[in-house]
């Protein structure tokens, strides 16, 4: 593991050594290659036979454990493509933490596109915990377009907490999932995009259990002249219930777009859409100067905890 | 510290760019360690003056000073953090909601410092809250109004500012956070620990103020100790007599 994996594994995992995570499972990327892995008893990581990538099991009943799965690519001229499968066994509930960063110090674009596909058997509950984050000065690209892909089985629950940190110049993420009955998705994202930097979000969920649920939150901040995009479509089959809700804060220049999508084919199915789009609050600055804050500080204020 | 205002005025432009005067050359002292209420009725300039003195607004003409250590301060034309950082606080009429910062975050940007759970307690026990339910509750509409006026007016009393103003701080608040709110301003009064500017229509606030101003019209109809004041309010309250029809002297 080199020093800049070691850096940008410190911004996006919990941990800093592997030290800190050695009674996890984990499998650390870095350029295209394993860098370090290590199963446990109940969580098993192998090789993928028919594409790059992992497929990590976790075995039926298995509680509070957790697997660290934080790839980084820490040059230019470098598009890694990795296919990471998750089978997650019956009333399983563990937490999966899988950061990203990309690094370039050159002119070379540096990238990581990462498809995750999520399988729960039937009341497994799962954390997936994803930060994103771009470093190095050099004039290449940032790139980080994930891909997740998720199948809940009865009364299984998935929660996504995703946060895009900052120096990605381009990210598209696309969620794509169907739950059967009962299951749940909650996801909350935040995204802070600054100087030229483009991001997009498509959430693609069906409802076809009986008395499923998904709640989709995503918070973000677009500055400098940033652009972001939110497309979510949410489809109730049945009698379920579905939420989406973008909420972004504009400063400078910056722009978003949110274009919502719901279709209901029955009638108990309760699908609601919210969007808000934008700049701060004047009445939220003044307060917070009234409490001594300059103007900049209230701003950033106001943006950390929007973000929080 | 006191707080003096000389010769204010401040004017608006209407629709038409015609000017009208909101307050009309007040002079006024708010003296140190005092609990000074400002009453009168609606639209006669109360919150104007309040802003005024949070430093939200800027007076057309006159001067605002701060009496601190035997010197006089012009802040006239200090903004509104340097206002706040010179020791004046304020608490707005309309509490303002935030989307992710939470109570917590909140009382401790107004006091400039982490808190510690049981001084978060504290605070928050003084306008009525249990702090244990509140402290990681974000800023925002899931707080009903009155939960919000609550916390709008703790972090005025986390600043445990030389000069606190308090917009209608009875306003949305249920009786019994309004009697915990009473006593907590008495605190302050008792322990002069600092000067309180109080804008209210409630007789109970009203009551316990060594000062009551009244405002009408954009000018002072009354200034004085609440022996003088507060009977003759009490006696137009029954007659249905308004300020705004008094002319000074008489009133």
């Amino acid at each position: 593991m080199n020093f800049i994996t070691g850096d940008l594994i410190k911004s996006v995992s919990d941990f800093s050594d592997l030290s800190d995570i050695q009674n996890s499972a984990y499998n650390i990327r870095e350029d295209g290659q394993c860098a370090a892995r290590q199963s446990t008893e109940n969580i098993k990581i192998e090789n993928k036979t028919d594409a790059p990538g992992i497929v990590i099991t976790v075995k039926p009943g298995t509680k509070g454990e957790k697997v660290y799965i934080p790839a980084c690519v820490t040059h230019g001229s470098f598009d890694d493509l990795v296919y990471n499968d998750f089978i997650i066994g019956e009333d399983a509930d563990v937490t999966v933490i899988a950061g990203c960063g990309v690094h370039t110090a050159d002119d070379g674009a540096a990238g990581h596109n990462g498809i995750h596909r999520f399988t729960l058997e039937k009341n497994a509950k799962v954390l997936y915990v994803e930060k994103h984050l771009g470093t190095g000065k050099g004039k290449g690209i940032k790139k980080i377009d994930p891909v997740t892909d998720i199948i809940l089985k009865e009364g299984s629950s998935l929660t996504m907490d995703t946060i895009q940190l900052g120096g990605v110049d381009i990210s598209t993420r696309k969620t794509y999932a169907v739950l059967e009955e009962e299951a749940k998705l909650i996801v909350r994202e935040r995204i802070m995009t600054d100087g030229v930097e483009k991001a997009r979000t498509d959430f693609d969920v069906i409802l076809k259990g009986e008395g499923s649920g998904a709640d989709l939150v995503s918070r973000s901040v677009a500055r400098g002249n940033s652009h972001q995009e939110f497309n979510s479509k949410i489809v109730g089959r049945v009698r379920c219930t579905g939420h989406s809700e973008c909420d972004a804060i504009l400063a400078e220049n910056g722009t978003v777009t949110a274009s919502p999508s719901l279709e209901a084919s029955h009638i108990d199915a309760e699908l609601i859409h919210e969007a808000a789009i934008g700049k701060i609050a004047g009445e939220q600055i003044l307060k917070l100067r009234t409490l001594g804050l300059t103007e900049e500080e209230a701003e950033q204020k106001i943006i950390d905890g929007f973000l929080q | 510290m006191a707080l003096r205002l000389e010769n204010i005025k401040w004017d608006l432009s209407d629709d038409n760019g015609v000017n009208k005067e909101i307050i009309k050359n007040i002079s006024l002292k708010f003296g140190d360690g005092k609990l000074v209420v400002v009453t009168g009725p609606n639209g006669g300039g109360k919150t104007t003056l309040a802003k005024l003195i949070a430093g939200v607004v800027t007076p057309s003409s006159g001067k605002i000073i701060l009496e601190k250590d035997g010197k006089d301060i012009d802040i006239t034309d200090i903004n509104v953090t340097d206002r706040a950082r010179s020791g004046i606080a304020y608490a707005f009429q309309q509490p303002v909601r935030f989307k992710g910062l939470t109570v917590r975050n909140l009382l401790e940007t107004a006091a400039d410092r982490k808190m510690e759970k049981s001084e978060l307690c504290k605070l928050l026990g003084k306008v009525g809250l249990c702090a244990e339910e509140y402290l990681n509750r974000e800023m925002n509409t899931s707080l009903s109004g009155g939960e919000s006026k609550r916390i709008e007016i703790a972090t005025v009393l986390a600043r445990e500012a030389d000069i606190s103003v308090y917009d209608e701080p009875e306003a949305g608040i249920d009786l019994w956070s309004f009697t915990k709110l009473v006593e907590a301003f008495e605190e302050i009064r008792e322990a002069r620990k600092g000067t309180l500017i109080i804008i209210s229509h409630q007789e109970r606030i009203i009551s316990i103020a060594d000062e009551i101003v009244v405002i009408a019209n954009g000018q002072i109809r009354a200034f004085g100790p609440r022996e003088e004041i507060l009977p003759t309010l009490l006696s137009d309250e029954k007659t249905g007599r308004c300020p705004i029809n008094a002319k000074g002297v008489e009133y």
